[in-house]
Order: structure tokens, then C-alpha cells, then sequence
């Protein structure tokens, strides 16, 4: 399994082995030490490769993922998995600002507290955090599914679009067009899938409310106006 | 963008290596803000001395027998150090605004850069490594300390401009983001009496806290009263001669890392600032919640 030492080894040489990789290769397992908070560790991997992060990253860390599996064995910075396409990344510590943004597929599992702005215009990525959520997630979010099993900071899903967000704890306030809606034997089912696949199994989908967009804010009404 | 750092000791026997550190965080944070650089260090008060740093663009004329004028003006012993451009003045504590006065009159281009018990201010333009090297910041002593790299966004690339801002005794303000209703306070605090050297919305900030701590409040409450009157993006953190702050607007989209251990407080805008502090790796690392102060006191 190659490792690659970010104390001794610069990020790009990591990064340009991990865009270089091609189909057959058989190096599939990567180890990262000494990450240091370095920005962009492990940004754009398109493979199916497993990378092993062993300490705490800045930002963007698997910034635009398709396909690679990333555990950050620490804490990670802003950004995390921004853009992500597809794979899989877990933060084993807490995460920063804006984690998944705009993330249009694969799963993001934070196993501490995430931090204001997660999710913030997802559009297909399904986010799993342990702990708490900051202010203002799920912002602009498009699809997906944002799952807490902890509590939600204010304003949550402000003008949302079609994401589902499920929290099991308190949600300090909503957002501007986001309300609770029922769960449904469908939601129960699909929550269920969410936490098996994140490894989560001492949290049952009851114990979970749901939050959607009430579809006021798609276009513009009049009638709406205060409530931007 | 702009990096800040800062430190604040708890352990005794790390007061030997405060510049050192705080220097090795603040060059991590280059990348942030490559204009220009600064550091406050708080060292031991000693007795019954105090200290203004003055900066001048022409050291070598100003601060040539400045000293020897200023104990005549004074008529009082006192001492300078030269360090670049800046130099520190070490007099009685009791003459620390005669001192002030009579710099301002013997060298109207001289700017003073701090005064109080405690605190040294070096600021300058250019790569915060080479700010650090020109005032041998890596070999000063002290107990608490802040620092700022600096990416120009409200006002021009200075020496004044750069940060920290301090516009009290042993006060100062680091600042990343930016203020939106500074004008109308700046009008405000200058009708209470308060005065300015740049058109920076960082002095703005500074001279509000200074304005609220001598209402009587302490620096955690003249925090709070600065989430409530100051608009804008800011994550600000500030010292005092005993005291070390942190607070950030309710937006709170300016990084903020902030580390405790038993032997110290750390601020980074970004953990890897934070990465070679003793015992990193098992302490208490947490980001700042938006809207609350964090406040230590020795």
C-alpha cells in the first residue's frame, strides 16, 4: 500500500498519483500521514480507490470525489467533499463550513459535529452527520438527503428546493420556506437505508423528523414576498 | 481573505518561546495575505516602566538622538531600543503620556504604534517572514500575543494599514473581514472624543472597543456590545494587557480554529497554523460559535 508523508512529500505529488491512476492499476489503497491541515488533500480522485487520512485536513479535502473512498482519520477543514460526484468520504472527527456543498452524488459521513452552511446547495449527495449541524444548512439544497443525528443550528433549509433533510434532535429554527412535513412509510425507509449504509445502527428512523420545502419561493409571487 | 493568529499562554515555562511560535503560525498564514504582516506581544509589565512603539519610514533620521531629546523634554530617564524601522521606548509608567506628547512634537512624522505596560506592536508591508526577520520577532518573550496577515480589501496597502490596530493602552485588534457601517461609527466615536490615523474599518473596530472598555466594561463585554453595533463580516481577536478575546459576527463565514490545552489558548484561521504547537494533536479543538465571545483572563 503506498504511502505518501505530507511532511516530507508535497501534496501535488499525492494528488497527480491519485488523477493518474487508470483502470487496472493494481495500487488501489492509499495512505496519507502527517496531512497537517494541508488544503485540497486528495481533491478530483477519479477511481475507485480507498485512501486512508491519518490526522486532520483544511479545506476542500476530496473536493469533487468520483468513486474514491476517503476516511480522514481527524478533524477536516472547510469544504469538505465540495462538489462530490460520486464514493464515499468520512470524517471521523468534526467537520468545518459548508461540508458536501453542491455535492451531486456519493455519501458524506461526518462521525463528529458539522459546522454552519453543510450542505449548502446539495444537489444529490446524501450527508450523514453524528453530531450537531451549524446555522444555515441545507441552504439552496436541490436533492439529496441531509440526515443529523444531533441538533440543528438556525435557519435551517432556507429556501430550500426538493432536498429531504431528516434530524433527530432540536432544530433551532427554520429557514425561509422550509417546514416539517410527515414521515411516511417511504421516509422510514429510505432513513433506514441512509444509516445502514453510514454504519450508523443505534439510531432507529422514528425517532427522526422530517423538514422538506413548502414550494413557496420556486418563482417569484407577490403574496411571498416577506416571506424571503 | 487575511489570516489571523493568536496565543495566549497559560504555562509559564512557555513564555520563553511565545515569539517563536507565534511566528512559525503567522508564516503558515502568508498564503492568506501576503500585503503586509504584524504582531502584538505582551510581555511582562515591568514594575513601574511602560513602553510606546513608535514606527518611522526613515529610522535612521528620526530616531537619531531622539532619545537624548526626549529625556530633556521629559526631563526623565528613559531608554530606546532601535529595531528597524520601528523602536520601543521604555519610560516611567508615570510620564507615559507626557511621552506620547512629546514625541508627537519633537517627530510629527514618527507614528506610534502602541503603548501601555505591556504590549510591543511591529507592523510592516511586505511577506510576513520577512516582517518577522527585520524585528527578531522569533526571539522575543512574553505571555500572550496576536498576529495578522493582511489581504487588502477596505483601504490601501500601508504600514498603517496593516494590523494590529491598537488605539488604547496595551489594547489591540486583529481583524479578518470586513465592516460595513464603519463610517457612520468612526463619526460617532469621534464625536466621544476618539481619533484616527487611517481610513481602516479594522481602526473602526478597535477604537469601539476602546471606546466600550472605558464605559467600564471589561473586553468580554465590550465584545458582546461589538456583535450587536458592528456590521458586517468580522472574525476579530483581541488582547489586553491580561486578557485575550474572540468573537465572530452571526454569519460567521470567516474561518475561525480555535485549540485549548493546559499550557495555552491558540487562534488560527485555519488549523494547519495551528499544527506546531506543543501537544497539538491532544488538545481541545473546536470552531468558534458565530455571535459569542470567548474570553480569557490571566
Amino acid at each position: 500500500m503506498p504511502t505518501f508523508d505530507l511532511a516530507v512529500t508535497p501534496l501535488r505529488d499525492l494528488n497527480q498519483t491519485l488523477h493518474d491512476i487508470v483502470q487496472g492499476d493494481n495500487d488501489l489503497q492509499f495512505e496519507v500521514v502527517n496531512p497537517r491541515g494541508h488544503h485540497a488533500v486528495a481533491a478530483g480522485v477519479h477511481a475507485p480507490v480507498s485512501i486512508d487520512i491519518r490526522g486532520s485536513v483544511g479545506y476542500y479535502c476530496g473536493g469533487m470525489n468520483d468513486e474514491a473512498v476517503i476516511t480522514v482519520h481527524g478533524s477536516a477543514g472547510p469544504g469538505v467533499g465540495e462538489n462530490m460526484v460520486s464514493g464515499r468520504i468520512t470524517v471521523k472527527g468534526d467537520a468545518s463550513q459548508y461540508a458536501g456543498a453542491t455535492g451531486c452524488g456519493g455519501l458524506l459521513v461526518i462521525e463528529g459535529n458539522a459546522s454552519s452552511r453543510c450542505g449548502i446547495s446539495m444537489k444529490g449527495i446524501d450527508i450523514v452527520v453524528r453530531g450537531n449541524i451549524g446555522h444555515m444548512s441545507a441552504f439552496m439544497a436541490q436533492a439529496g438527503n441531509l440526515v443529523v443525528l444531533g441538533d440543528a443550528g438556525e435557519a435551517l433549509g432556507d429556501s430550500l428546493y426538493e432536498a429531504r433533510i431528516f434530524v433527530r434532535g432540536k432544530v433551532q429554527s427554520l429557514g425561509a420556506d422550509c417546514i416539517e412535513k410527515e414521515m411516511r412509510s417511504e421516509h422510514i425507509e429510505l432513513l433506514g437505508r441512509l444509516l445502514e449504509k453510514a454504519g450508523i445502527t443505534d439510531a432507529r428512523p422514528e425517532e427522526f423528523s422530517r423538514y422538506g420545502s413548502a414550494r413557496k419561493l420556486y418563482s417569484f409571487h407577490v403574496d411571498n414576498a416577506d416571506a424571503y | 481573505m487575511c489570516g489571523i493568529v493568536g496565543l495566549f499562554l497559560k504555562d509559564k515555562s512557555l513564555e520563553p518561546q511565545l515569539g517563536a511560535l507565534l511566528s512559525s503560525m503567522l508564516v503558515t498564514m502568508t498564503d492568506r495575505g501576503p500585503d503586509s504582516a504584524g504582531i502584538a506581544i505582551y510581555g511582562d509589565g515591568d514594575g513601574d516602566k511602560a513602553k510606546i512603539t513608535v514606527q518611522s519610514a526613515s529610522p535612521k533620521k528620526d530616531f537619531a538622538g531622539l532619545e537624548t531629546e526626549l529625556m530633556r523634554a521629559l526631563d526623565s530617564y528613559l531608554s530606546i531600543e532601535v529595531k528597524s524601522t520601528h523602536a520601543v521606548i521604555t519610560l516611567p509608567r508615570n510620564r507615559l503620556d507626557d511621552g506620547r506628547a512629546a514625541i508627537a512634537e519633537l517627530r510629527p512624522d514618527v507614528r506610534i504604534m502602541s503603548s501601555g505596560d505591556a504590549i510591543e506592536i511591529y507592523k510592516e508591508t511586505g511577506l510576513p517572514k520577512d516582517v518577522v526577520s527585520r524585528f527578531s520577532v522569533t526571539a522575543m518573550a512574553g505571555t500572550h500575543g496576536i498576529g495578522h496577515t493582511r489581504m487588502a480589501t477596505e483601504s490601501a496597502v500601508t504600514t498603517l494599514g496593516a494590523h494590529p490596530f491598537s488605539t488604547g493602552s496595551d489594547q489591540c485588534l486583529v481583524h479578518n473581514g470586513s465592516l460595513s457601517n464603519h463610517n457612520n461609527l468612526r463619526r460617532e466615536l469621534k464625536h466621544q472624543g476618539m481619533t484616527f490615523e487611517t481610513e481602516n474599518d479594522s481602526e473602526v473596530a478597535a477604537a469601539y472597543l476602546t471606546a466600550e472598555m472605558a464605559k467600564g466594561k471589561n473586553l468580554g463585554e465590550a465584545l458582546e456590545s461589538a456583535v450587536d453595533d458592528l456590521d458586517g463580516f468580522f472574525t476579530f481577536v483581541v488582547g489586553t494587557k491580561s486578557g485575550f478575546g474572540v468573537v465572530r459576527d452571526a454569519i460567521a463565514c470567516k474561518p475561525a480554529v480555535m485549540a485549548e490545552t493546559d499550557r495555552y489558548v491558540a487562534f488560527g484561521s485555519e488549523y494547519r497554523a495551528l499544527v506546531s504547537l506543543p501537544g497539538i494533536e491532544a488538545a481541545r479543538v473546536w470552531e468558534p460559535e458565530p455571535a459569542t465571545v470567548y474570553f480569557w483572563e490571566r
